[in-house]
């Protein structure tokens, strides 16, 4: 069994065209199938990133139960955020769990608010709204200063302001710093 | 004793409780038999097919709780096909026959059929406790009928089933007269619950004990809930979600200060980020905390929490606590017993736990002595000073990710890691195995695992050798499931009388072939010897070579079982 790669195989005798695989099965190839299949897995992780790779799974593995994996592992993490927006008289909710980064978030409240021209998405004269949210400090902050993961720990809520509401508060700057962040 | 008239034996009999006693019992002579049988009131079936519902009920006419378990454990992971088998209702439809006065019925993996709970709720008029866990096959409407109709109902018990929702009002089926619920548990359904009707049920259950409730009862019934039923001591919540500024919050702060009996908490299935301090007041009374369906939480605010729960016993968490939280844990949850760790997500990520967590908790908890742990990987160091550290695990499974992983600082098997394990911990029950491991660990185990009565494998070992020296050294096994290993016919075939001692034996994707199984089930005819045939194609028999996929089997008194689906053969 421990033979493979010692080179034995070119000595066995065996019908069959040359080159061909010999026809026992190696006992290492289970281990081997596991690694083949997933090891690609591990390497490409992107750090920070919640999304599960579907295309390369062993079958029952890892062994959790069907039950435990439709609630928590293939939903990603629900993180509710309230969202209110000027103007509208009620408020709705987003799942920032559903998201992988601010161009996402900004399309899924463009669309959640049938409005357009949120900011961290378009630039010029288009922006009509400012995306804040209330962090755990309890500060107002501006949407998109901060890394995604680190914006995801700290939002409590969010607020789509006029921008008309908040001139003045620099935000030339902070637009193009946003873009960058959204690329 | 044959000197004592039998209503003696019987007095004597009843403090005698635990299964495997009442079972002793009855193998001493003929007349203790008879008097046990008489007397027996809890039966327990490991294998719903080892003995048929008649000869139960003939046996036991007094019984009064029974517990069932079906499907084999690897069914949890999608590998037995659908339709394999362990339907509830022919022993409903038996004990309904009998007129035993059947109380309690508490099944595992099975299939429940609206049809049988309907059954079930006619059929006993002192039926009080109905717990089912991972089974599948029924609707709210089932449930309608065991509220509608259980008039003593105690303990309904919902526990990770599958069950679809029929939008119907199944709560509100518990007539106003039903006052005498002590637990009711119905986290795992998905749809939505008439509110009112909940609230009016607890308010008139003064014994509730017991609550778990579903993603769909907000936060403010929540706290309705509470008002009503203070003296409650195991809480699941369901939406935890609010406004952290908002009066309900306010109020549900307020009332869970009144909550002083809880000491289990579950649930937070949908949470509000950074709320969790509103459960700090009642934090230092748990006792047993399961955040494993908490997806929401994020690590800083459960070791925060954490911080809080001096008296934990029980910890069921997810991975995104990472090894520094298992820290946290280790300082602060000195009388922790049992922990489980569940993957967030399939195949690991950066803030997984690994086996630094792992030695953390053994170096601060010594009275662990059940384990459940699933990391990005693991080293025969961490191993060997857990078993030093911990010697008193009657359960430990464990599970890398990457299944056949070695130990990544030497890149040796974990075999000697595992080894120590068995060796130290000599109450070892149950053991689950992974990472690279060759046939060594399988000596090991052999050797030292006394007691063991449950091993899981997968991706493990290299020969025969490794089967048979669990097989051999074993000595109380009772379950053995392998998948993916490299073990065959010789293996299979050595010591066939041993699973007449074992409760099941499950091998697939390894190494046995058709004719072994065939052989084995020739020679044994008190076992049940199924091989499953999920190939596409109509071959009526397969060539005795072929490898079997998936094998499974059991021993019996029943036969061979006529509710086989087609795809299963029984040899």
């Amino acid at each position: 069994m421990a033979r493979e790669g010692l080179g034995f195989e070119i000595t066995e005798l065996r019908l069959g065209l040359p080159g061909g695989e010999p026809p026992s099965v190696v006992k290492n190839e289970k281990k081997r199938m596991f690694s083949e299949i997933n090891g690609e897995g591990d390497e490409n992780e992107c750090s920070g990133d919640r999304k599960i790779d579907k295309k390369n799974q062993v079958v029952g593995w890892p062994p959790v139960c069907s039950y435990r994996k439709k609630n928590t592992m293939n939903e990603g993490s629900k993180m509710y955020m309230k969202v209110s927006m000027d103007g509208a008289p009620f408020l709705r909710k987003i799942d920032l769990g559903m998201h992988k980064g601010y161009l996402e978030l900004a399309l899924a409240l463009e669309k959640l608010f049938d409005c357009c021209g949120i900011e961290a998405l378009k630039d010029g004269d288009n922006c009509e709204h400012v995306p804040i949210y209330e962090d755990k400090d309890g500060d107002w902050m501006l949407v998109g200063d901060v890394p995604w993961e680190m914006f995801v720990e700290s939002c409590k809520r969010l607020r789509i302001m006029k921008r008309s509401d908040a001139k003045g508060f620099g935000l030339q700057q902070k637009r193009i710093h946003v873009e960058a962040m959204a690329k | 004793m044959n000197y004592f008239p039998d209503e003696v034996i019987e007095h004597v009999f009843d403090y005698v409780v635990s299964h495997s006693d009442r079972n002793a019992l009855s193998l001493v002579c003929k007349s203790w038999c008879r008097i046990e049988r008489f007397t027996r009131q809890r039966v327990f079936i490991g294998n719903c097919y080892s003995i048929s519902p008649e000869r139960l009920v003939q046996r036991f006419p007094s019984l009064k709780s029974l517990t069932l378990k079906g499907k084999p454990h690897f069914a949890d992971f999608s590998l037995v096909p659908h339709g394999w088998g362990g339907f509830v209702y022919p022993w409903i439809e038996a004990l309904a026959k009998s007129k035993v006065g059947l109380e309690e019925l508490r099944l595992k993996r099975m299939v429940v059929s609206d049809d049988s709970l309907e059954l079930l709720s006619r059929s006993f008029m002192d039926f009080k406790s109905l717990v089912l866990v991972s089974c599948e096959g029924f609707t709210t409407d089932g449930l309608a009928a065991v509220a509608a109709n259980c008039r003593s109902l105690r303990e309904l018990d919902l526990q990770e089933n599958e069950v679809e929702d029929h939008k119907g009002q199944w709560l509100s089926c518990f007539p106003e007269s039903c006052t005498s619920l002590v637990s009711l548990n119905f986290a795992c359904l998905k749809g939505e619950i008439n509110l009112g009707a909940l609230e009016r049920l607890v308010a008139r259950s003064p014994n509730l004990k017991s609550l778990r409730l579903n993603r769909s009862v907000p936060v403010d019934a929540l706290q309705k809930i509470l008002m009503r039923a203070p003296q409650l001591v195991d809480l699941g919540i369901g939406s935890f979600f609010h406004d952290l500024n908002s009066d309900t919050y306010a109020k549900l702060k307020a009332t869970i200060l009144k909550c002083k009996s809880i000491t289990s908490l579950s649930g937070f299935l949908e949470v509000a980020p950074f709320s969790l301090a509103a459960i700090y007041p009642i934090s230092q009374n748990l006792t047993s905390l399961n955040l494993s369906y908490a997806a929401g939480i994020q690590s800083s605010e459960l070791i925060k929490l954490i911080r809080h729960c001096g008296k934990l016993q029980r910890l069921w968490i997810m991975d995104c606590i990472g090894d520094k939280g298992l820290g946290v844990v280790a300082s602060s949850c000195k009388d922790l017993e049992e922990l489980r760790v569940f993957p967030s997500a399939p195949f690991g990520n950066h803030a997984a736990v690994t086996e630094k967590g792992l030695v953390a908790i053994s170096m601060g908890c010594p009275k662990l002595h059940s384990l459940l742990y699933f990391c990005h990987q693991m080293t025969n160091a961490a191993l060997i000073t857990v078993a030093k550290n911990c010697p008193n695990f009657i359960r430990f499974r464990l599970c890398i990710l990457d299944a056949t992983k070695p130990d990544p600082d030497t890149m040796q098997p974990l075999d000697e890691g595992f080894g120590a394990i068995v060796q130290s911990c000599k109450r070892l029950r149950r053991l689950s195995l992974s990472g690279k491991l060759t046939d060594q660990v399988f000596l090991y185990i052999g050797m030292y695992a006394d007691q063991l009565e449950m091993l899981s494998i997968a991706f493990a070992g290299e020969s025969d050798k490794g089967m048979l020296y669990v097989l051999n050294g074993c000595k109380k096994l009772r379950k053995l499931e392998m998948r993916d290993c490299p073990f065959g016919d010789s293996a299979l075939l050595t010591d066939i009388g041993k699973y007449e001692t074992m409760r099941s034996l499950w091998m697939s994707s390894c190494e046995v072939t058709v004719g072994a199984c065939k052989t084995l089930a020739k020679k044994m005819p008190r076992l049940n010897v199924e091989i499953f045939n999920e190939s596409e194609q109509e071959d009526c028999d397969m060539e005795d070579e072929q490898r079997v996929e998936k094998m499974y089997l059991y021993r019996t008194v029943a036969g061979k079982r006529n509710d086989a689906p087609e795809y299963v053969w029984t040899l």
